[in-house]
């Protein structure tokens, strides 16, 4: 199948991306459009790690398909900080004061996902927050300081 | 309680923090100083890297778990657009392995396989994809030959079909070790004679992964003009590795220069050399270009390393008042394939046994086995995790036989600092009881045990880890670990040091250390870590010994540091150099602050004016113990933290699901140089623990076929399982060590399947005893007393 030029949003900017009809979104981001904060854990919609925000919705960017996100709004972890000062999202700072990153590999991942349903339910319940991040998987927090930021950051303002 | 140690040190500068203990560094949660470009995604792993003209390299791995390979043709390959070069078995005729002694893994299998995705050729390309591709036209001719997956049948399978999985192993033992710490037969007949108990169990460890979320990858990048080696990695020990590739590769260990970026995890499982760092090199040096390979998920678990399974018989002896009288321990290990660190963990499991309750007896037989399952390696809690898993089981049968209660029999049984076991290991510091007891009371532990509704339980364990490890595999007897502070105007304090972060937070604990000793802040250290040729020699992160061996390092390099610029800041305020002390940026009198202090910057200045930069090292190699024989000196360690967790949990009658309510975690870490950070540590530990107890299990098919190398199969604990946990750090500060402080990140791992499975006992009365325990086999046990819904 043939290579196609097309144009993606990404954190608010046009970019125009050689792809071909198969490549994942994953792989656009990381090695055509060089946004390497979004990570692949597992490249089957496992882990969560590579998760962005498409239109407002958290998805797991290694099962969606580069061309099938024209004309829709993408995310990613580099696209959440203040766009004028770099300053970071609370949710960042968030993550960041309560000892909810140790690796970080998981983070960007993590912290889309709660961005997410912060922008959608800005008081959400310690068991809607378990149940938005339900499918992000960490290996060294024990998810519980993780638990704490977001329910901490939702109480001092939200992410907008 | 040990004190001694103290005054040791009493008259050296600074000691005063010692007595007075007035950190203002250490002891501080500051957020990680890593943690900003984690969390905006700057951070660089090993796969996020790249470098011009960079190429891409996969590996070919074999579909069968024991075969011959007759011939590879891989000429089609060869020739497919795009494909640059191949790279098979006949390119490393030098095997690998952590243990020199025992090395035997190939890089890509020579002559057979002995594994399910073993490697068998790599392929470098333009792209990834065409790389992927390319594999497809390699084409491998198998014989295949019998397999076995089950250790306990693996001799009886040599000698039947004569068959073996190394030539050179008759019987596919890959190793056999037994101790013997006195006449334990006859202890345990007088045990039984005098009133006391015996029990005795069978025991299963499974086999689970450390699944870290960042796969391994490799970036090497050879240098044909100079013939030199750049290797990014993902590794948790890369100065073992560089001993490895200039074996394999045949360079001088001078041309090879290994960089870890950070790492997404590593739990052990990084701590082995990987395919991906050899085949990247080779190719690296072959075409001119900089090669890149990441592994799939799938292939971080062909690539193996998880825990080591164990089917173990234990005998205990009880006398009638609850004091352990002696310890018999017999043991199948699975190997897997390769070696790796299999020696080392069987005779950790061995030294295991002897803490942390006084042990007066102790035997030891044990057998390594060779199967085709994925090759074994260093997991979190090594060693420590198999018998403790039994051991706190029959804990809790003997209490039930004398009529205690749990707490009552752990608590009469635990060591005190100052103990020296039966095999000569030395405890200089345990604060163990007092963990015990916080645990049990922040929980109200007694009023429930035995007490609660049927199918609601609680149960306690307990566990400790090693710090840090007196024994070393690194073929050299330098230091194990190195550290260099440089101080000088523009860049305030760089400190150097080998050790490597692995997610865990050691630069930032490094910098806590650093900066306390200094008198300066955390937040303006400099660490620079993680690489083979711009920082100094540690051997790596593995044992929990990161804080306690670099930790003296660094104490002794900044303590050489203000050797020289207490001088200088006492000629200034006009007293003796001993009384200076120094702390937030101040140099003082230690008796009279108030009117005697100055600047640190002042004084730094004024040093580095007349002498230059100030540059200081300090070292570390634990001391060796005389009188430890049998290979009890593998588990000997400086000194040991300890741990205990007590489980609640509702066992669902009607499905047998077991859902974990509640741990209540008391730890004794010392002192913690970040609390923040340790109750992390404890947290994931529990995270992991709970997996172990409930889930996780690599499995196979008769064939050998790994059946579940992904996460779909291979379930982790999420965020709908993690229970509430209540985690307390037990006031304590271990005098042997830097900063007082001791391990928190394996000990933690060690009670949690056994406080969990002792729960399901309290709650239903089924006693498992193998990992995991599964909805199935509590559901049948439910079933086969009648008491499901």
């Amino acid at each position: 199948m043939k290579n196609q030029l097309i144009t993606l949003n990404i954190n608010g900017e046009d970019m125009d991306l050689v792809v071909a009809p198969t490549d994942l979104l994953v792989e656009v981001l990381r090695k055509k459009a060089h946004l390497t904060g979004t990570k692949k854990g597992c490249g089957q919609g496992d882990c969560g790690a590579c998760t962005v925000i498409i239109d407002g919705k958290a998805v797991l960017s290694c099962l969606t398909l580069a061309i099938a996100c024209q004309g829709k709004k993408i995310t990613t972890i580099e696209g959440i900080a203040d766009r004028k000062t770099g300053e970071m999202n609370p949710i960042q700072k968030a993550f960041l004061n309560h000892g909810a990153v140790q690796c970080g590999y998981c983070t960007p991942g993590m912290i889309l996902s709660s961005y997410a349903l912060l922008c959608e339910n800005p008081h959400p319940t310690r068991q809607e927050i378990r149940r938005a991040l339900s499918g992000n998987l960490c290996r060294c927090t024990g998810y519980i300081l993780i638990l704490d930021a977001v329910e901490a950051c939702a109480a001092e303002g939200g992410v907008l | 309680m040990g004190m001694n140690k103290t005054f040791e040190v009493s008259n050296r500068y600074h000691d005063y923090k010692d007595y007075t203990r007035e950190y203002t560094e250490v002891g501080r949660s500051i957020p990680r100083l890593d943690g900003p470009l984690k969390v905006t995604g700057k951070q660089q792993y090993t796969g996020d890297l790249s470098l011009p003209r960079m190429c891409y390299a996969k590996i070919l791995r074999s579909p069968h778990a024991h075969a011959k390979i007759k011939n590879i043709d891989y000429s089609k390959a060869l020739e497919m657009d795009g494909v640059l070069d191949v790279l098979t078995g006949k390119d490393f005729p030098i095997d690998y392995g952590i243990v020199a002694h025992s090395a035997n893994e190939e890089v890509l299998a020579r002559d057979k396989v002995r594994m399910w995705g073993e490697p068998v050729a790599a392929v470098c390309a333009l792209t990834e994809e065409i790389a992927e591709a390319a594999l497809d036209l390699i084409d491998v001719e198998y014989e295949l030959l019998p397999v076995v997956t089950d250790a306990r049948k693996s001799e009886q399978f040599a000698n039947e079909t004569g068959v073996l999985i190394h030539e050179d192993k008759p019987g596919n033992i890959a190793h056999q070790g037994s101790q013997e710490y006195g006449d334990v037969d006859s202890i345990l007949a007088e045990t039984e004679a005098n009133g006391g108990v015996v029990v005795e169990g069978e025991f299963y460890s499974c086999q689970y992964h450390q699944s870290f979320i960042e796969p391994q990858a490799a970036l090497a990048d050879y240098d044909v003009n100079k013939n030199k080696l750049h290797l990014w990695a993902t590794c948790q020990v890369p100065h073992y590795t560089h001993q490895q590739l200039a074996k394999v590769l045949q360079m001088p260990m001078k041309d090879i220069r290994i960089t870890v970026p950070l790492l997404g995890g590593g739990f052990g499982g990084k701590g082995v050399a990987t395919t991906a760092d050899f085949i990247t090199s080779k190719f690296s040096s072959r075409i001119g270009r900089p090669v890149k390979c990441v592994y799939e998920r799938s292939e971080v678990f062909a690539q193996g390393q998880g825990h080591h399974p164990a089917f173990m018989k234990f005998r205990q002896g009880f006398d009638k008042d609850g004091h352990i009288t002696a310890v018999d321990f017999k043991e199948i290990m699975v190997a897997g394939a390769y070696m790796s660190w299999g020696v080392v963990v069987l005779f950790y499991t061995a030294s295991m046994t002897h803490l942390p309750y006084v042990t007066p007896a102790a035997k030891f037989a044990g057998k390594l086995i060779y199967t085709n399952t994925q090759t074994c390696g260093a997991h979190r809690g090594l060693g420590g995790a198999q018998p403790r898993f039994a051991m706190e089981i029959m804990m809790d049968m003997a209490a039930e036989k004398l009529g205690m209660n749990p707490l009552q029999i752990r608590l009469l049984n635990a060591v005190e600092s100052g103990h020296t076991c039966r095999s000569m290991m030395y405890v200089p510091h345990s604060e163990y009881k007092k963990a015990l007891a916080t645990a049990a009371k922040n929980c109200d532990f007694e009023n429930k045990v035995g007490k609660l509704p049927f199918g609601k339980g609680i149960g306690m364990s307990g566990g400790y880890y090693i710090s840090g490890t007196s024994y070393t595999l690194y073929l050299s007897y330098k230091p194990h670990t190195v550290a260099m502070v440089k101080i000088e105007g523009e860049n305030n304090v760089v400190l150097y040091c080998g050790a490597t972060d692995i997610g865990q937070g050691a630069d930032m604990v490094m910098a806590q250390m650093a900066a306390e000793t200094l008198g300066v802040r955390s937040e303006d250290v400099k660490v620079e870590s993680r690489d083979t040729e711009t920082t100094t020699f540690d051997l790596g992160t593995f044992a929990s010994r990161v804080t306690y061996a670099t930790g003296w390092a660094i104490r002794r390099a900044c303590e050489a540091a203000n050797q020289k610029l207490f001088p200088v800041a006492a000629a200034i305020m006009g007293c003796r150099g001993q009384e200076v002390g120094v702390k937030d940026y101040q140099f003082y009198s230690i008796y009279e602050r108030k009117r005697k202090n100055v600047d640190w910057h002042e004084v730094v200045d004024q040093y580095i004016q007349a002498n230059g930069p100030l540059v200081t090292t300090g070292q570390f190699t634990p001391p060796r113990r005389k009188g430890i024989q049998q290979g009890g000196n593998i588990g000997h360690s400086p000194t040991f933290g300890f741990t205990c967790q007590i489980a609640e949990v509702t066992v669902d009658l009607y499905t047998g699901n077991v859902h974990v309510d509640k741990i209540t975690e008391a730890g004794d870490l010392g002192q913690p140089i970040n609390p923040m950070s340790c109750e992390g540590q404890v947290h994931g530990s529990i995270q992991m623990g709970m997996g172990h107890a409930l889930l996780e299990e690599m499995r196979y098919a008769d064939d050998g076929r790994l059946l579940n190398p992904s996460f779909h199969d291979y379930k982790l604990v999420g965020t709908m399982d993690i229970p509430e946990i209540d985690t307390e750090i037990v006031e304590s500060y271990d005098p042997s060590s830097p900063y007082g402080a001791k391990e928190s990140g394996e000990g933690p791992i060690q009670p949690t399947p056994s406080a969990i499975f002792n729960a399901v006992y309290d709650a239903i009365g089924f006693r498992c005893m193998e990992e995991p325990l599964t909805q199935e086999k509590v559901l049948n046990y439910l079933k086969s007393v009648g008491k499901n819904l």
